[in-house]
């Protein structure tokens, strides 16, 4: 006993480490597991169907053909080969980027103050309004994007009331227009904006508001120089959380815009249905994939400029 | 110069209302080191924050240098707070948060550098201007909120208990410091503390506060010396109470008997109302006010029951004849032996006038 006991302490921190890092990745691999079966798996799939040609009747044929890829930008005249830009496929990507930014700005825009708003309430009632903000995120989704339709289609609640309250003369058609998209999505991702913001908000120490008001900025500039650059880190999370599905939407557009306001959701969703061009699927949700990868680079980089500047 | 006159703040209504300020009335002179001082919750905070226009009063009137306050917002005040907490912007380095409220203030460029400059010098934290608020330590974030707040010159200075959150000695430097800046700047300081003894160091004049009232306004000695009632007497320091009988009064001197039957010359508070002779009151003494004597002739006589030892100073505790009881100190000197034993019969002496008469 006595002579094992001092060599003891001295190999033990060797095994000790050995054993350690055996059980980190023991402990990492359900991880590691969900990930590639759940994400990098299906993501290979894509890509490896991406780069095959279409089978007739939906599915694919074994045989490697860069086609689609070229088919989510170019069109090849049928009968004179002629290759032209894919205006169709442009004009969607064009109308997604947009209508995402604009819904994003939208959420900002509304869900700032309300944020504001509920975190300036006293302590005890915030939880209530927090929990009036969640509860239409918990409806299906099909069922709010059903309501916002009947509110605007042209006998619908806001039409009804501008009529008869003699604004205008006969209905405004605003549902199957962009616009009817705009305010759809902003309603259905409006609690993705609000609920990251409230929780800075939440945090933010109001002695800091009271001490700009105390030097003399008034209402909008302590908004800010105060308020926002502390809670920018919940700005930005509620717009990558509102910016990022929005991409990628399918039921609002297709709801609310009548399948004339085509999106990217729609457009992949097409290849795969009616259209039976699964690689040319394939290579456009890659391609969204990539647009909000580099779209979230520019950003994040940008705040991060931004964020430099103010330092 | 401040008036507030009959300022009162009530918080809630119907059954739950709660008066934190109560017809305060006060004025501030222009250049003066002013101190709010009270036990916790006496509103000394609602009065400052309603100075400062984060609060509007129920009634009442606050004017500065006879402009009224009260119709402007706190960012039209030319009020500066140093918080309790510092409320320092996290997001700005020490150098930008001096520079805030001159900027607010649309300054130009070279004259908010130099004043930066200026103040960073005053507060001795020039060599940190470029660091994170969250990267230096609390005795300069208080320094920084003060400079932050004495930047744009107000007229006013409102300091919350700015050195509560410090230690013993940095307290003691930071009081000198403040000292120091109110005198140099000129600026009128209304700075709030519980604290009594810094109040006493600190101001010229203290205001005494209780439940929402002010209690009594006065120099530091007046205060001490010449406490009005038994609150602002047990407030500041030790206070020994005694009942007496009034005599006869003689404008502010009255004389009065003792429960032991000896009499003796006291001061009346200076806005009491006229005391009847013959009257019931309680007189204050400080306890270095008496001193210690052979019981033949002395004024109070009674039995030594503790001799407590405070380096400085040594209290003396008596239980007087008359079933009250008195504290005594007296400063140590050296090679002074000790004349007294607990159990000791002994007699108190006190000098005519010093005694003060309580208004309750
Ligand atoms: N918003 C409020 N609503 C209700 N009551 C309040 C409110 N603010 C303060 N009070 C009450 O008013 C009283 C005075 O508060 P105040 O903060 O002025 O005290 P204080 O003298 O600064 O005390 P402390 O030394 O502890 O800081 C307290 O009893 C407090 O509970
Ligand atoms: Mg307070």
């Amino acid at each position: 006993m006595s002579e094992t006991a001092p060599s003891a302490p001295s190999a033990s921190p060797g095994r000790r480490a050995r054993s350690e890092r055996r059980n980190r990745w023991l402990l990492l691999t359900p991880a590691m597991v969900i990930l590639s079966l759940a994400a990098s798996g299906p993501l290979l799939v894509v890509l490896i169907y991406s780069v095959l040609t279409p089978g007739d009747y939906g599915g694919v044929e074994w045989r490697f053909s860069l086609d689609s890829w070229f088919a989510v930008v170019v069109e090849r005249d049928f009968f004179t080969e002629e290759l032209t830009l894919a205006d169709a496929h442009l004009m969607v990507f064009w109308r997604s980027l947009k209508l995402s930014l604009c819904t994003a700005l939208l959420c900002l825009i509304v869900g700032f103050p309300t944020a504001y708003f509920i975190a300036t309430r006293p302590a005890r009632r915030r939880d209530m309004w927090m929990l009036l903000i969640m509860i239409p995120f918990w409806t299906n989704l099909l069922i709010r994007t059903f309501a916002i339709m009947e509110l605007i289609r042209n006998q619908g609640t806001v039409n009804t009331l501008l009529v008869a309250s003699g604004l205008i003369d006969e209905p405004i058609q605003m549902l199957y227009t962009e616009f009817s998209v705009l305010v759809g999505m902003t309603y259905v991702y409006l609690p993705l904006m609000i609920l990251p913001i409230y929780a800075s908000m939440e945090r933010l120490n109001f002695d800091l508001v009271e001490a700009g008001y105390d030097l003399y900025a008034n209402r909008f500039q302590v908004l800010r120089r105060v308020i926002f650059p502390l809670v920018k880190p919940g700005v930005v999370a509620g717009s990558i959380l509102v910016f990022v599905p929005c991409l990628g939407a399918y039921v609002t557009p297709r709801v609310l815009g009548g399948g004339k306001q085509l999106m990217l959701g729609n457009l992949i969703e097409l290849q795969f249905g009616q259209l039976r061009n699964w690689p040319l699927g394939a290579a456009l949700s890659l391609t969204l994939l990539a647009v909000v990868m580099v779209a979230l680079i520019f950003y994040v980089r940008a705040i991060g400029q931004e964020g430099e500047r103010d330092v | 110069m401040i008036e507030i006159s009959g300022l009162t703040k009530t918080f809630g209504e119907g059954q739950s209302a709660f008066t934190a300020l109560d017809d305060v009335s006060v004025t501030i002179r222009s250049n003066e080191f002013f101190t709010l001082l009270g036990p916790s919750g006496c509103g000394k905070t609602t009065l400052l924050r309603t100075i400062a226009g984060f609060l509007d009063p129920t009634r009442g009137s606050l004017t500065l240098d006879g402009e009224d306050l009260l119709s402007k917002p706190p960012y039209q005040r030319p009020v500066n707070t140093v918080f309790q907490s510092y409320a320092l912007f996290p997001h700005m380095t020490v150098a930008e948060n001096i520079a805030f409220g001159l900027q607010m203030l649309n300054r130009r460029k070279a004259e908010i550098t130099a004043t930066v400059a200026e103040m960073l010098e005053l507060v001795q934290m020039t060599a940190l201007a470029d660091r994170k608020t969250s990267q230096i330590s609390g005795g300069q974030q208080q320094r920084v909120a003060l400079a932050r707040a004495l930047a744009p010159r107000p007229k006013v200075l409102l300091l919350d208990e700015p050195l509560s959150a410090l230690d013993f000695k940095l307290r003691k430097e930071m009081q000198l410091e403040l000292k120091r800046l109110q005198h140099e700047t000129g600026i009128t300081f209304v700075f709030v503390t519980h604290d009594q003894e810094e109040a006493l160091t600190m101001s010229d004049r203290i205001a005494v506060m209780n439940a929402g009232t002010i209690r009594q306004i006065g120099g530091p000695r007046d205060i001490y010396d010449h406490p009005a009632e038994r609150f602002v007497a047990d407030f500041i320091g030790d206070t020994n109470f005694l009942q007496a009988k009034i005599l006869s009064t003689d404008g502010a001197q009255a004389r009065v008997r003792l429960v032991s039957g000896g009499e003796i010359a006291a001061q009346t508070a200076a806005d009491a109302p006229v005391l009847d002779d013959g009257a019931s009151v309680t007189l204050a003494v400080r306890p270095e006010h008496a001193e210690l004597c052979a019981p033949e002739g002395a004024l109070l006589s009674g039995r030594l029951r503790d001799v407590v030892y405070f380096g400085t100073d040594t209290h003396y505790h008596v239980a007087l004849d008359q079933n009250e009881t008195f504290t005594l100190r007296r400063q140590n000197q050296p090679g002074q032996t000790q004349v007294w034993q607990t159990g000791d019969h002994v007699g108190l002496n006190i000098a005519p006038g010093i005694p003060q008469i309580l208004k309750d």
